[in-house]
């Protein structure tokens, strides 16, 4: 018979996952501000430009607005409270 | 508020476990084709009229609805749970047991030796501290949650590597630095640690000849050892989930340079940095994304280091690992302390801003230069084609390593990141 082992687990201690709701969603965009939150990867200005056009052209009229954190991989609380302060939604990119 | 993460098609596992982590399995998302970088306008004008990467769906369909379509039932809650990683594996054969390490990847994919009890109990030894105690918490980039990890996890995956109880101070050392060497990074950095102090010579650690390559038991396994406890300790390191370099890093296997302090001519890296001689010090540098070479100093050793240091990524500095020969013939030359050359090679390390600036992993120093934090806002002031000073003296590092058969230097990219006291895991 073949002899068994009994080893330990190599495996940290992971922190617990705590569920977020997600917030309630628009029924509409029309007349809202959606915020374009540029991440700052290369290229990220130039995909934001062209979904800010995307809008313009499509949507007129949804106001969307181009804002950009103070650093890369950061958080920036005051960018995030400006968008609390005045929009409706926010779409987040994108990297690489 | 409600929003929609935009990412490329090649991070979309990755986003998921990630959005996972955060108790958000049902975070709203949308893909375009890989990848954005050094594409034209143009062309990701077509990503956005285009269909979405992952669900075929029309791209911006996926951004509205995600918007805007109504929550349900598994929105409003999130997902709570906790993950538990218990003290012992099922018991099992040795062959088997290999295998389900490595099925786990819970391994570097070479064998490993397994941590029995006996093996554990005996690494603990190697270290007052008490096995419950927390050594650290590690990441493998930082928008991922942080594992917590104590003495006898450290114990379990220093034993995997096959190091010895006298290394597990190093080891716990390296652990506590907070610096995962299991970086995700896509550009796939890796660790290069120093080492300097009486551990050096107690360990009977190489510093001669093939100090970087597979020759000595204590430099190999403590950098194994880093390698694995942070792929471990970390919640992992799987391609796609918790893994995106794209090409990999040899560096990542082992890479540990004790500095060959008896037979340097200048300062030993660790009183550089304030500690004393006679401390026991790891230094944990992050980088392992370019190595150049070189003899000397010949005649045209500055063409030589000019050349070198304009062609390395910009974005991690250079680490300088020199062969005492190398060493001594820059003293001869008047280069009588490491500062002294640092500083030659800080005003020598030169690039037009449009070549720095054009930088993919540059770039993202922008907006430290925009808001006016300097050296990067000179440097963003400069016209394309001025010649600018791309590292400041703090930069760069200089280690003496090697076993006298040849005058050669290796610079190595990294950047430092911790210098931490072994002592204080003894």
């Amino acid at each position: 018979m073949t002899e068994r082992s009994k080893v330990h687990d190599p495996r940290g201690y992971p922190p617990k996952v705590v569920g977020k709701r997600l917030a309630s969603r628009l029924p509409s965009l029309d007349g809202k501000t959606v915020y374009l939150v540029d991440c700052l990867f290369d290229n990220s200005a130039v995909f934001m430009d062209q979904l800010q056009q995307w809008f313009g052209e499509h949507l007129p009229a949804v106001d969307t607005r181009i804002i950009r954190p103070k650093e890369t991989w950061a958080d920036d609380p005051e960018m995030r409270a400006a968008i609390a302060a005045d929009g409706d939604a926010a779409i987040l990119g994108i990297g690489l | 508020m409600p929003s929609v993460a935009v990412h490329t098609q090649r991070f979309a596992r990755l986003c998921n476990a990630t959005a996972l982590s955060m108790g958000m399995p049902r975070l709203r998302q949308a893909y375009t084709p890989h990848p954005v970088v050094d594409q034209s306008a143009a062309h990701l004008r077509a990503y956005i009229d285009g269909s979405d990467a992952i669900s075929g769906r029309p791209f911006m369909q996926e951004v509205l609805d995600g918007l805007t379509a109504p929550l349900e039932d598994a929105d409003l809650h999130g997902l709570s749970f906790e993950r538990t990683t218990p003290r012992f594996v099922e018991p099992d054969t040795e062959d088997n047991l290999q295998r389900r390490f490595e099925e786990n990847r819970w391994t570097d994919m070479l064998p490993i030796v397994l941590p029995t009890e006996a093996r554990v109990e005996a690494m603990l030894t190697g270290t007052s501290h008490p096995r419950d105690k927390i050594v650290g918490r590690l990441r493998p980039t930082v928008f991922r949650e942080a594992w917590e990890f104590d003495v006898e996890k450290v114990a379990v995956n220093a034993v995997m590597a096959g190091a010895r109880p006298e290394y597990f101070p190093v080891i716990l050392a390296l652990a506590s630095s907070g610096i995962t060497a299991r970086s995700s990074s896509t550009t796939s950095f890796a660790t290069i640690s120093v080492i300097n102090g009486p551990i050096r010579n107690e360990l009977a650690m190489n510093t001669g000849i093939g100090v970087m390559g597979p020759y000595n038991h204590a430099n190999a396994t403590l950098g194994r050892a880093y390698g694995l406890l942070s792929q471990n300790l970390q919640g992992g390191s799987v391609p796609n989930e918790t893994y995106m370099g794209s090409q990999g890093n040899w560096y990542a296997l082992t890479a540990i340079v004790p500095e060959a302090e008896e037979r340097s001519p200048w300062q030993p890296l660790h009183v550089q940095k304030g500690f004393k001689p006679t401390d026991s010090v790891a230094s944990v540098f992050f980088g392992g994304w370019y190595t150049h070479a070189g003899y000397g100093p010949r005649a045209t050793w500055q063409e030589k280091m000019r050349h070198a240091l304009a062609a390395v990524e910009q974005y991690s500095p250079p680490l300088f690992v020199m062969d005492p020969i190398v060493a001594r013939g820059f003293v001869e030359l008047g280069y009588d302390t490491k500062e002294k050359l640092i500083a030659w090679c800080a005003d020598n390390a030169l690039l037009t801003a449009r070549e720095y600036w054009d930088n993919q992993s540059i770039q993202l120093l922008r907006p430290k230069a925009v808001a006016g934090i300097e050296p990067y806002a000179s440097r963003l002031k400069a016209q394309p084609d001025e010649v600018i000073r791309i590292y400041e003296p703090s930069d760069i590092h200089i280690v003496i390593a090697g076993g006298e058969t040849q005058g050669a230097w290796k610079m190595i990219s990294g950047a430092l990141r911790a210098t931490v006291l072994i002592d204080a895991w003894r």
